[in-house]
């Protein structure tokens, strides 16, 4: 198949197993974001995918090559690093002519191909500045230029837009997605933010100790959470313990959510409610009755914490369906059928 | 980091203290060899004050040029042997454990306590006939009887290597262990061997350290009268071991005083010309 795959691909240091039997495929021309908090494996992975650690078992096949036994610089891919890793002693347009310099590319053809790149990332006339000269921004572009150079096949960023602030990095997500989808590249993005990722993604992967926990699209993994871990992950959510009653209705905090039965044969489990879904009405009305604890008015929206039965359950408004509600009024809280997702414990 | 500039005299104040000590300790004693060096011998004495360039024109000839020429390559040899054997190694020293890392320094730093002339004796030994290394390739049976690889220039350049050395590490150690090692991957997924991507990264990037290391080795060696006599024949035998023959067992004081004036001169000169040379291509870069 045309594309990558990872074919039960494990890393361990020792004791210690950073990445456990991960299977993917990757169609051609995807663009993949790798998702988890730190330590989960993500950037273990990537750097098995370019070379720079081997795997302890398992393949990456490309295109239906093995890749495994092919060292680093013969893989002919594009890889972003955190640090951008620009070469200090070369200016912006050596450094975007570096792999076509290595690769013995002709000089005519490496000043077209170097123009042609500043002008994709809109820095055309900036191919003599010294690379201190950047601002962070432009260093990101002259980053990703230089690691498209050769056309690659493959195209990896570890964190690319970590070190950017928060309203240049919301800019560049666009900017790449755009490019990516210009060039028609396999990408693969390992950050440990979901907003990037759900702002980029084809497909979201989600890894936790090592393993993926769920690999879907980004409206999907928000929707249909495969476990209580990617609930918990993407967005904010309320965790509620479920439990199954005699009848088989599911019951959260000791009442019966109208219309909500558990899957067959599960007695216990947790549902993922997002708080943009929980709904308060008047006490008398609600699944369960609750007090409003606090409320945080972030004026585009309205959080609201309400403790019902010992746990605090969050619920998200809008000013304009403005409920009123404020601390210390007791309250009605409805979890609509529809939008409660019964996972495992 | 910007500071404002001094404005009164008591601004100065911190600076009183060094440049005493500089003036007493360098200024003073640096003059007084300048000053000598166009001082007349005294056969029966010390020396008389008087001027003439008698000093510096017996230096010009065809014997002393020599010997400063020689000078010269050797402390160049011996920079480069360094830096060529030290930079590798302490990149990898740089990269790797802690613990590697801590067990290699305290090897080197311990070097550094042994005198010239306890390095000098253990090579000697080290390169005779009788107890020497050779005797263990024999052993091995890569030769056919031990051989002595001294007095010889390849005894004196190992021995000033092997002194210098430790200096050079420590003084290239830094450096390494601040390079990014992003920059060595990002070179190897852009298609660059390991080999490769180490010359077009590691060693640009590092270019002024490098510099800096040669020069200072350089400078280190050029000062070496030791080793090259006792690992040595005459004819590898440094200026400085002339200067410290001439003071010392001729008692000609206004000669060594400009021979030494005539080294420091020349050693200003190369360090000035690397100086001009890194700084042009910086430029032009």
């Amino acid at each position: 198949m045309s594309g990558l795959e990872l074919q039960d691909i494990s890393k361990r240091f020792g004791n210690f197993t950073a990445v456990d039997n991960v299977r993917l495929s990757v169609p051609h021309g995807t663009f993949v974001c790798m998702l988890g908090p730190s330590g989960c494996g993500k950037t273990t992975l990537l750097r098995m995918i370019a070379g720079l650690e081997e795997p302890s078992s398992g393949r990456v096949v490309l295109d239906g090559g093995d890749l495994t036994p092919v060292p680093t610089h013969k893989r002919n891919l594009g890889m972003v690093f955190q640090s951008l890793a620009l070469f200090p002693h070369l200016n912006v347009g050596e450094n975007i002519a570096y792999p076509l310099r290595i690769r013995g590319v002709d000089r005519g053809a490496q000043k077209k191909r170097v123009d042609e790149l500043l002008a994709m990332i809109h820095l055309t006339g900036y191919g003599d500045r010294p690379v201190s000269k950047l601002s962070g921004g432009q260093r990101q572009r002259v980053a990703i230029a230089r690691a498209l150079a050769i056309s690659p096949k493959l195209f990896l960023l570890d964190e690319p837009l970590s070190a950017l602030d928060a309203k240049l990095r919301e800019a560049m997500q666009v900017e790449l997605r755009q490019l990516q989808q210009q060039l028609g590249i396999t990408t693969i993005v390992v950050t440990h933010d979901q907003r990037e990722a759900m702002t980029m993604a084809d497909l979201v992967v989600v890894m936790g100790e090592g393993r993926i926990r769920q690999a879907a699209p980004p409206i999907e993994i928000y929707r249909r959470p495969a476990d209580a871990f990617v609930a918990d992950f993407i967005g904010s959510t309320n965790l509620l313990d479920v439990e199954a009653d005699g009848a088989g209705r599911a019951t959260v905090l000791g009442r019966a959510v109208p219309g909500l039965e558990m899957p067959s044969g599960k007695n216990k489990g947790v549902i993922s409610v997002r708080p943009e879904d929980v709904h308060l009405t008047a006490p008398a009305e609600g699944t369960v009755a609750g007090k409003v604890t606090f409320v945080r008015d972030l004026g585009g929206t309205i959080e609201t914490f309400v403790e019902a039965e010992g746990k605090t359950i969050v619920a998200v408004t809008t000013p304009r369906e403005r409920t009123g509600f404020s601390a210390g009024d007791p309250v009605g809280i409805v979890l609509p059928r529809e939008n409660c997702v019964v996972l495992d414990a | 980091m910007r500071r404002e500039p001094p404005r009164t005299i008591a601004d100065y104040a911190p600076l009183v203290f060094p440049a005493l000590m500089l003036i007493v300790f360098f200024v003073i004693p640096f003059s007084t060899m300048i000053a000598v060096s166009f001082f007349q011998r005294d056969q029966a004495g010390f020396y008389t004050p008087t001027f003439t360039l008698d000093n510096y024109e017996r230096f010009l000839s065809a014997f002393f040029g020599g010997v400063l020429g020689f000078s010269i390559m050797l402390a160049v040899l011996v920079a480069v042997v360094c830096v060529a054997v030290a930079f590798p190694f302490t990149y990898l020293l740089a990269r790797s454990s802690r613990r590697v890392q801590t067990v290699w320094l305290v090897a080197i730093l311990s070097v550094l306590s042994l005198s010239e002339v306890i390095i000098g004796f253990a090579w000697s030994t080290l390169f005779s006939r009788t107890a020497g290394i050779t005797n263990l390739l024999v052993a091995v049976g890569l030769m056919s009887e031990p051989q002595a690889l001294l007095p010889g220039f390849g005894a004196v350049l190992t021995g000033m290597v092997y002194q210098a050395l430790p200096y050079t590490i420590l003084v290239l150690y830094p450096a390494l262990v601040r390079l990014d090692p992003t920059l060595l991957e990002a070179a190897r997924t852009l298609g660059a061997s390991p080999a490769r991507a180490f010359l077009n990264v590691v060693v640009p990037a590092l270019r002024n350290t490098i510099v800096a290391t040669l020069i200072m080795v350089f400078v280190f060696a050029l000062g070496s009268y030791l080793l090259p006599q006792l690992l040595g024949r005459p004819q590898h035998w440094t200026l400085s071991v002339l200067i410290t023959d001439q003071a010392i067992y001729q008692s000609n004081m206004p000669f060594a005083a400009a021979m030494a004036v005539f080294l420091v001169l020349m050693s200003l000169a190369l360090v000035g010309l690397t100086l001009m040379i890194g700084g042009r291509r910086e430029a032009s870069a």
